[in-house]
């Protein structure tokens, strides 16, 4: 998804009308930034340099600006990543009740290998996060925006047979 | 209810009465549960005595701090000369607590309404429902809340039929726990980087967009409901004998109990008797090792200790740890402690915001020392190095995150410290992930 021709802009047409809602529920441009980027991410599914500019075009800041708040945000994607991300918590919680096992299945079953990684065939991107706040039930795992409880070891392959 | 299970006789449901039951996440159902009464009853008063009530009340912020809820709303200017904002707290995010959450995703009407009574009491036209962005249930949940309020007219430029202005927006977050931090969440609404700032001046001054403002947690808001329901004596007297910690509270308890969720309680009510009553006990026929009763960052308490405490903020207190969020993390003994404080050392490093040199290598080496501990190949000297170390990270920072990951570190090798010490001697083998 590297931008390769000329680059299209993100905000237009619908996703600028949406942009503009926005715009009118703060007194300041600068704080759509967070919505702003949220937008671009669900588009493109990762944050291009191209789009910060852009970002910052809109907004009125600098690309610089936007990579800075980009960078500070662990939800940004500033590279590509798999059809489905997918994090796994393994803060204590979910880690006394065998959190890293978890980790351990969905590397092997989606062939990813390595935390951050993406597979071969380019359909997951797998990472451990800090704490996902369900702590009560462990293990805590979010697939693209679905979040699902009490994820176990033998739970997994049914798990990733719902992302083809 | 002690959601996701059936409700425990020794509960008190107030605020988890309609946990589970999606018939109360509509407008029409909050309704006909009693919903939007509080809200009438504010708007028909003056600010100054909505103020009033919470503070006879006794209501104490949930979100960790425990700081009076109707004395922060009364340090916001009397005369409105500029915009005044509420910022409700909803980007929960600190280990072992989930009951923000649960509020969110059942009775999204009831935060609406606490959030509406404070706009009222504060004079702020705006409020910003600051939520994790990792709480994409919740965000869909509370959104189609917002939109039927708007709908029903509860919210908007006549808001319940006052001809007042009453306006909430969701601001999701993307991920930093710091940015439960009152002052870096208000950097994060700017659209800045979720970096605490330094106080003073403080919000009620010059908080967001550099305006007055309020920022309170979820829980805190929808306790607000029932003081203004059925009065601050009632409130004050549902506590069991305290009258500093009042109301209920709701535990998130998880870890090695045999069922883990969200508990309701009077404030004062015995942890033990929550742990090894309500939630069943330990699993497998375990026994209790040790519990961090109000979320990671605050001390652990063995079990002796665990079945001496009372749950209210006093009571924590005096077995030498804080109530903070009522996140209740249940250790068993076959819980490795180093491991897991080690686990927390390096949650507290990944969301170090890295702008206080304490805090950004301290957090950092308390896990390369603890680490080296697991490898086997630390030292008994590490341990006097990490208590140097977490002193120096105690209360020498903009903010208390470092305070945060020392809290677990000197109560842990305090407790146990002989765990620690058999990774040090050899007597407990290297943990082979780390070698």
């Amino acid at each position: 998804m590297k931008a390769t021709g000329a680059y299209e802009p993100i905000f237009a047409g619908e996703r600028r009308k949406r942009l503009d809602d926005v715009f009118t529920c703060y007194p300041t441009k600068r704080a759509a930034l967070l919505p702003a980027l949220w937008i671009v991410q669900q588009t493109h599914g990762w944050i291009s340099d191209e789009a910060m500019t852009e970002v910052g075009q809109v907004l009125g800041v600098t690309a610089a600006y936007v990579k800075g708040v980009v960078t500070f945000y662990t939800m940004y994607h500033q590279h590509p990543v798999g059809r489905h991300f997918i994090q796994v918590c393994t803060t204590t919680p979910c880690n006394l009740c065998g959190a890293e096992g978890v980790v351990e299945a969905i590397l092997e079953h989606t062939g990813c290998g390595d935390l951050g990684a993406t597979s071969a065939d380019g359909r997951f991107t797998v990472i451990e996060v800090e704490c996902l706040g369900a702590c009560g039930f462990p293990t805590a795992v979010m697939v693209d925006d679905d979040f699902i409880e009490g994820v176990t070891v033998d739970g997994v392959p049914e798990l990733l047979g719902r992302y083809p | 209810m002690g959601y996701p299970h059936e409700p425990h006789p020794k509960e008190t449901l107030i605020l988890s009465k309609h946990f589970g039951d999606a018939g109360a996440r509509s407008y029409d159902g909050w309704v006909k549960c009693g919903g939007y009464q509080a809200l009438k009853r504010a708007l028909a008063m003056d600010p100054a005595d909505v103020i009033e009530i919470v503070k006879e009340s006794g209501l104490r912020g949930r979100g960790g701090a425990g700081f009076p809820t109707g004395l922060k709303w009364s340090f916001m200017p009397k005369e409105r000369r500029k915009p005044h904002y509420l910022c409700c707290n909803a980007d929960e995010s600190e280990p072992g607590t989930f009951k923000d959450r649960e509020i969110m995703r059942w009775t999204p009407h009831a935060l609406i309404e606490g959030c509406a009574i404070a706009q009222h009491a504060i004079q702020a036209e705006v409020c910003y429902i600051y939520i994790r962005g990792e709480f994409t249930e919740p965000i869909a949940i509370m959104q189609a809340a917002l939109d039927e309020a708007y709908r029903e007219g509860v919210l908007g430029g006549n808001a319940m039929g006052t001809n007042r202005r009453i306006d909430m927006y969701i601001h999701r977050g993307a991920g930093a726990y710091i940015c439960g931090e009152e002052t870096a969440l208000m950097n994060s609404i700017e659209g800045r980087r979720g970096n605490p700032r330094i106080r003073p001046p403080f919000p009620a001054q010059q908080g967001v967009f550099g305006m007055p403002t309020t920022i309170n947690n979820v829980e805190t808001l929808v306790s607000v409901l029932p003081v203004l329901n059925e009065g601050a004596e009632w409130y004050k007297d549902l506590s069991l004998g305290n009258p500093k910690s009042t109301g209920t509270k709701l535990f998130s308890v998880c870890g090695h109990v045999r069922k883990p969720g969200n508990y309701e309680v009077t404030m004062g009510f015995p942890l033990g008797e929550l742990v090894n009553d309500l939630c069943g006990g330990m699993r497998d026929g375990r026994t209790l090792k040790a519990c961090i009763p109000g979320g990671s960052s605050v001390p652990i308490l063995n079990r002796e200790e665990t079945e001496a405490c009372l749950l209210d903020y006093e009571g924590c207190v005096e077995q030498g740890t804080m109530l903070g969020s009522g996140g209740v993390i249940v250790f068993d003994d076959s819980a490795d402690m180093v491991y897991q404080i080690m686990r927390l050392a390096r949650f507290y490093a990944h969301e170090s915001c890295a702008q206080c040199t304490q805090c950004r290598e301290g957090t950092a080496w308390t896990v390369r020392i603890l680490e080296r501990i697991l490898r086997g190949e630390g030292e008994m000297k590490d341990l006097d190095l990490l208590l140097d170390l977490s002193e120096q990270m105690t209360g020498k920072t903009i903010c208390v995150l470092s305070d945060s990951c020392a809290a677990p570190i000197v109560s842990g090798i305090k407790k146990f410290r002989d765990e620690f010490e058999a990774y040090i001697t050899g007597a407990k083998q290297p943990v082979a992930a780390l070698t």
